[in-house]
């Protein structure tokens, strides 16, 4: 059943592999040591001098309810964004897969908000949901609604989600539409002349089919919001207001170079490292399962 | 990949910053302003510059405050560090407690020949960046104090006489039920709040913020913030943002945006607020000392300061050092002083500087410019008065905020909030003094 091409010496495959072998080494295993071995000291800020703390660091924080409550923001903060961007995005891929013409007038609006840096996003959305003079908070003002995400909680997570989902709509639809496209149609037309109507056939045949994109789409997405939206969180919110949007890697940012503690800083790269690595054996163990190529 | 374009921007940006090339000793100056400020330390520098021809100093801005801290711990460790580095008044107990990492400037001046004398520049300053014995290891730059800014304009619309006495917060309170009834919709409003409403409000009523002399004396020192004193404030403002009388706008200074554009009544925020508001305000201003409890004490102490100072780094050679003597010794002087206080609303650091400003008639002109200079210096500070020497102290205020942020929303009672504020800030104290041992 396996077929496998295999090479005859060992020199052709490991200059095959030297490029994503030393680009790890370089960015991935070097730094990931290097967090490691201080995550077990407390240095001064200038690196003059470090305390050896053994596991102290790790204690110290999973001591601090504060920490702890991040793990459930972070899972809170990446389940909405994930949603938030795929849904939508799914939705409008849809649409724009049963369009005749104008098409490519769509698929081109629709992937703008791509080319607009997450920091940069976080600045637009801050603007118009200002508690003073943004527009959005304006209108619910008239509407008897008191905006202020600066100080509910609430309405800062949904701001940050927003924001932070708000360009990734465009990358998935992107995947969401090539993916419709590649639907083949004589599988559809059979269903329509049984008689089932559009949405039963979206989630009986196109849905299942669309699974590897999706799957993909969800890993890629999760660790977007992990990794990658620092920057809306670091211009809406800074993390506040009382930490409720103090996702995980924003900690690791915030206490390392904030407040300088780099020991308790490293220490979280390495909680966040396993966390991910945990996450990663998950989606594949038991999610990829389910998806059908 | 678009952080790595944009990173690929920021660092091409940076290559092609023009390198004056003469044979002059250069002098590396980070520091933390932009805007009106930015535009002013460039007069300095140029002026510095064309001043003498042995050495110049390239100044460079690295974002906000914690941002310039942080891009030069990072300088320092990566050996890339530049002569002087500007840190805010916060940042003060990690510079202290990094030997080796810098110069103090007492030595540097030592070492440069230039001309300084320690007692020319102003107590209250200067203590904060001064060893307890003496010694000075940064030299102050800009210092301010928070004061009471009043929108006249805003009083009167609301029926209140602009002249009110507001002397005390018991006053201030009468008077944010008047504007409130007089339908103003934003009485009161602040700028760092922690700086203000605790740590300043602490010194003021003689209370301390911290044990140890507020750190002075020790690194083992823990908070104080829950004492019966500023509970008692911080419940009195939770209850004015429950009534809509104190309207909260953010952690630093956007309050400041309101204000400007007339839409506050009362605000409170640093001296150095002059700047911004002198030029954009287009209703009739007053500065205020800043408010007190009568409940708590019959007569203020001082306030203590906020602002920066400049470190001088270790790393370099002694004829570059000597131009760092030179230029520290130049923006001492009475006339760059004051001028720049003048200019800015920021303390005159020597003493000179003040009275030379006095003798120009800059305060007869502009009333209300000195009552920052008279709320700092009018009585000799106490324990509780001389400053804040904590360490994490960024991340502190941090805590404090959120807790604080607490309050305004009605989710914590001031007790809870600042209780749980001193655990969490002790906690940080603790990792610092093991830290630095």
């Amino acid at each position: 059943m396996d077929k496998r091409v295999t090479f005859r010496g060992w020199i052709l495959p490991l200059l095959l592999i030297a490029p994503q072998v030393l680009i790890s080494a370089v960015f991935f295993f070097y730094p990931a040591t290097q967090a490691i071995w201080q995550s077990l000291f407390i240095p001064d800020p200038f690196g003059l001098s470090a305390q050896f703390v053994g596991f102290g660091n790790f204690e110290f924080l999973l001591g601090d309810k504060f920490y702890r409550a991040s793990f459930l923001t972070t899972a809170v903060f990446s389940i909405l964004v994930t949603l938030c961007s795929m849904v939508p995005a799914l939705f409008l891929a849809v649409l724009a897969d049963r369009l005749i013409k104008g098409s490519g007038v769509y698929r081109t609006l629709l992937i703008w908000p791509y080319a607009v840096a997450p920091a940069v996003a976080g600045v637009l959305w801050l603007f118009m949901f200002n508690t003073r003079v943004g527009v959005v908070s304006w209108y619910l003002g008239q509407l008897g609604y008191d905006w202020n995400h600066v100080l509910n909680g609430g309405e800062a997570m949904g701001l940050v989600v927003v924001a932070s989902a708000w360009g990734r709509i465009s990358y998935n639809f992107l995947f969401f539409f090539a993916a419709l496209q590649s639907v083949p149609r004589s599988v559809i037309e059979a269903a329509a002349i049984d008689g089932a109507r559009f949405w039963r056939r979206f989630f009986t045949i196109v849905l299942p089919l669309l699974s590897p994109t999706t799957f993909f789409l969800l890993v890629v997405n999760i660790v977007y919001a992990f990794f990658e939206t620092f920057g809306v969180i670091h211009t809406i919110t800074a993390g506040g207001p009382q930490q409720t949007t103090t996702i995980l890697v924003y900690k690791v940012f915030s206490d390392g170079f904030v407040g300088q503690d780099l020991g308790s800083s490293s220490a979280q790269s390495v909680i966040l490292l396993i966390v991910v690595g945990l996450l990663t054996v998950v989606q594949f163990k038991y999610i990829e399962k389910r998806v059908h190529y | 990949m678009k952080n790595s374009l944009l990173a690929g921007l920021a660092l091409s940006g940076t290559l092609l910053t023009p390198v004056t090339a003469s044979a002059a000793t250069e002098i590396e100056f980070w520091h933390a302003f932009t805007g009106r400020l930015g535009e002013l330390v460039t007069a300095q520098v140029d002026e510095f510059n064309a001043s003498q021809s042995d050495y110049v100093v390239v100044e460079s801005h690295k974002g906000n405050y914690s941002e310039t801290l942080n891009a030069g711990i990072a300088a320092f460790r990566a050996s890339e560090q530049p002569h002087i580095l500007m840190v805010f008044e916060v940042g003060t107990a990690t510079m202290m407690s990094a030997k080796g990492a810098i110069k103090p400037v007492h030595e540097v001046m030592a070492e440069s020949g230039a001309d300084f004398d320690p007692s020319a520049y102003i107590g209250s300053v200067k203590g904060y960046y001064t060893t307890t014995d003496g010694e000075m290891l940064s030299l102050p730059f800009n210092s301010s104090t928070p004061v009471l800014w009043v929108n006249r304009d805003a009083m009167s619309a609301a029926g209140v006489d602009p002249d009110t006495d507001m002397s005390t917060w018991e006053q201030v309170s009468d008077v944010l039920d008047a504007l409130k009834a007089g339908g103003e919709e934003c009485p009161l409003v602040t700028a760092w709040q922690s700086w203000i409403h605790l740590e300043n409000f602490s010194a003021y009523h003689d209370v301390p913020f911290a044990t140890k002399d507020n750190g002075f004396a020790g690194l083992d020192t823990e908070l104080s913030l829950n004492g019966p004193a500023q509970v008692a404030h911080l419940t009195a403002m939770g209850e004015w943002a429950k009534d809509g009388k104190f309207i909260y706008t953010g952690r630093r200074n956007e309050g400041g945006a309101n204000f400007r554009a007339g839409e506050c009544a009362l605000f409170t925020e640093s001296s150095a607020g002059y700047a911004g508001i002198s030029s954009e305000a287009d209703f009739e201003f007053e500065v205020r000392p800043l408010p007190y409890w009568k409940a708590v004490t019959e007569e203020p102490q001082n306030t203590i300061i906020g602002g920066a100072s400049l470190w001088v780094l270790e790393g370099h050679e002694a004829e570059e050092y000597k131009g760092v003597g030179e230029f520290l010794s130049f923006l001492s002087t009475s006339n760059v002083q004051a001028s720049w206080h003048q200019n800015t609303g920021y303390l005159p650091i020597t003493l000179e500087a003040g009275a030379l400003t006095k003798s120009q008639g800059f305060y007869d002109k502009n009333p209300g410019t000195d009552i920052a200079v008279i709320q700092m210096t009018a009585k000799q500070p106490t324990p509780n008065s001389k400053g804040l020497r904590l360490g994490s102290f960024d991340q502190i205020r941090g805590i404090i905020d959120e807790e604080l942020e607490a309050i305004w929303s009605g989710d914590k009672t001031a007790q809870e909030a600042m209780d749980s504020a001193k655990e969490r800030g002790d906690t940080l104290l603790r990792r610092f003094e093991s830290a630095n041992k």
